[in-house]
């Protein structure tokens, strides 16, 4: 990302770099906090997530001004155009996965002093914690260049995936046990479907690692282990 | 045969290569200047040559059409054929291939004559009018080709260099065109011209390529990117890398094409 000949363009490039990394460590930051509100159904934690996020998006918009005008004013080529695209979708992603984690925030506050079963959350923080391993390595994949890596985070979103349809199944049976429990239950389904939501944008990371690297765009449908959307249920039964 | 993208329909077409060059060295004296380059130039598109200064692609471009040829010192090996004919043939009229392969320089340099007669002008020698009449519709033909015919229409005896340097580059490609060349060779076409003029030349070419076959140097690489569907990277006399202009610039496969193109060496 340096020796170019003009050294203020090298300067450009890393900073745009440096938000990045930026981005990435507060976006990791929120939905790791927002899982530990949720666990403990803790409210002040949550409003920290909720008003932490505009942070992220205030930094989304910096990223993409740069990127423009990196584009207007150097005429990127080859890797650097491919590292500022990069950087666009990346920026992007964990916009997004700032917004999931902030909606996760926002049912803690809507679940308080709700019915706790210690039980129910532990498939969802589960969930949580790969989701968030996958969160951590791609971002490290981004900084290192390193291919490799990104590609494993893709190849193992299908594990995220099935661990959400089994939570799918679960939180249904638990509602069907007892209809006390519908509300805490949907609430805990969104999260679960939002922490697959983040596993997937880290998939969409691991992609555009892929094309910063090797300029190939990737093709080939990824594994999807997500089959909830065939489950259903027998009332009569 | 060079498989390539047409931008109108997105359809990949094959491109049989008009220009063919095998193991061209070049030396002035004892410079060994052009190193081995060996490359099919695909007919009636554009192929751009890259490279900083001194990498040898102008030199490449002049042997294309034998200039090297008034240079004492400069010798030239290899082959280098157009529709498989070796244009190094001693048997070879020089005239008559640089009919077929015309030229455009980075300066514009009409002659010191009426615009009429700077397009006239190859038609008559090369004898390919037999009255005034003829010579009237080449020129009218080629100035209409070159997209200047509107601009001076009514002024063809005005002096040549009365017109803007944009224009003038036009009436030299309008003269270039004129003789019928199946090929044609721009070395820094729009190097001395302002924006406005440089995209007029580029949407010309752009149109040019459905007839012939063009080469251009340059040393803007936005340039080479908006105008070309080949390119050819050159660095110390070497070919370095060849391909489809897209790939070039956005997934390069040598390092000391991918240095150049984003500015880390000149």
């Amino acid at each position: 990302m340096n020796d170019h000949i003009v050294s203020s363009y090298d300067q450009e490039l890393r900073t745009l770099a440096g938000k990045i990394a930026e981005m990435g460590g507060l976006a990791e930051g929120l939905v790791a906090d927002s899982i530990t509100s949720l666990t403990r159904l803790d409210t002040v934690l949550a409003q920290k997530v909720i008003a932490t996020d505009v942070r992220l998006d205030r930094l989304q918009r910096d990223i993409e001004e740069r990127a423009i005008v990196i584009i207007a004013t150097r005429q990127p080529m080859a890797m650097d155009l491919r590292e500022i695209i990069g950087a666009l979708r990346i920026s992007n992603d964990l916009e997004r996965v700032g917004d999931l984690a902030k909606n996760i925030a926002k049912r803690v506050v809507g679940l308080e002093g709700g019915f706790t079963a210690k039980k129910l959350v532990i498939g969802v923080e589960h969930l949580a914690e790969i989701a968030l391993e996958q969160l951590k390595n791609v971002l490290d994949s981004f900084t290192s260049r390193d291919d490799s890596v990104a590609m494993d985070v893709r190849r193992r979103d299908d594990e995220i995936d099935a661990l959400y349809t089994s939570l799918f199944r679960e939180l249904l049976t638990y509602m069907m046990e007892d209809p006390r429990n519908i509300s805490f239950c949907t609430h805990l389904l969104f999260c679960a479907k939002n922490i697959e939501r983040i596993g997937d944008h880290a998939t969409n990371i691991a992609e555009t690692v892929h094309y910063v690297v090797t300029g190939e765009q990737l093709t080939e449908d990824r594994p999807k282990g997500d089959t909830s959307n065939l489950i259903s249920v027998d009332l009569d039964s | 045969m060079d498989i390539m993208v047409d931008d109108m329909s997105g359809l990949t077409v094959e491109r049989k290569p008009k220009v063919v060059a095998r193991d061209v060295n070049v030396h002035y004296g004892e410079k060994h200047a052009l190193k081995g380059v060996s490359i099919d130039i695909p007919e009636k598109s554009v192929t751009a040559f890259i490279g900083p200064s001194g990498c040898g692609k102008s030199t490449f471009l002049r042997c294309i059409n034998r200039m090297n040829d008034t240079i004492a010192s400069c010798r030239v090996d290899g082959t280098i054929s157009i529709d498989t004919q070796n244009i190094y043939d001693p048997v070879l009229d020089v005239v008559q291939l640089r009919a077929r392969v015309g030229m455009v320089f980075q300066k514009p340099n009409p002659f010191p004559k009426s615009i009429y007669e700077n397009v006239a002008y190859g038609p008559r020698i090369h004898g390919m009018a037999r009255n005034k009449q003829d010579v009237d519709e080449i020129v009218a033909t080629s100035l209409q080709k070159a997209g200047l015919f509107e601009e001076v229409k009514d002024r063809l005896d005005d002096s040549g260099t009365s017109l803007s340097g944009g224009q003038q580059q036009r009436l030299c490609i309008a003269r270039a065109i004129a003789v019928g060349p199946e090929v044609i060779l721009m070395d820094e076409p729009c190097s001395a011209l302002d924006p406005i003029a440089t995209a007029r030349i580029e949407e010309l070419i752009d149109e040019l390529r459905s007839n012939f076959t063009i080469i251009i140097v340059t040393h803007s690489m936005q340039q080479a990117a908006r105008v070309s569907q080949k390119t050819a990277f050159f660095h110390l006399g070497i070919l370095v890398e060849e391909g489809p202009t897209d790939h070039i610039f956005t997934k390069p496969r040598d390092k000391r094409t991918q240095d150049y193109i984003t500015g880390r060496f000149g």
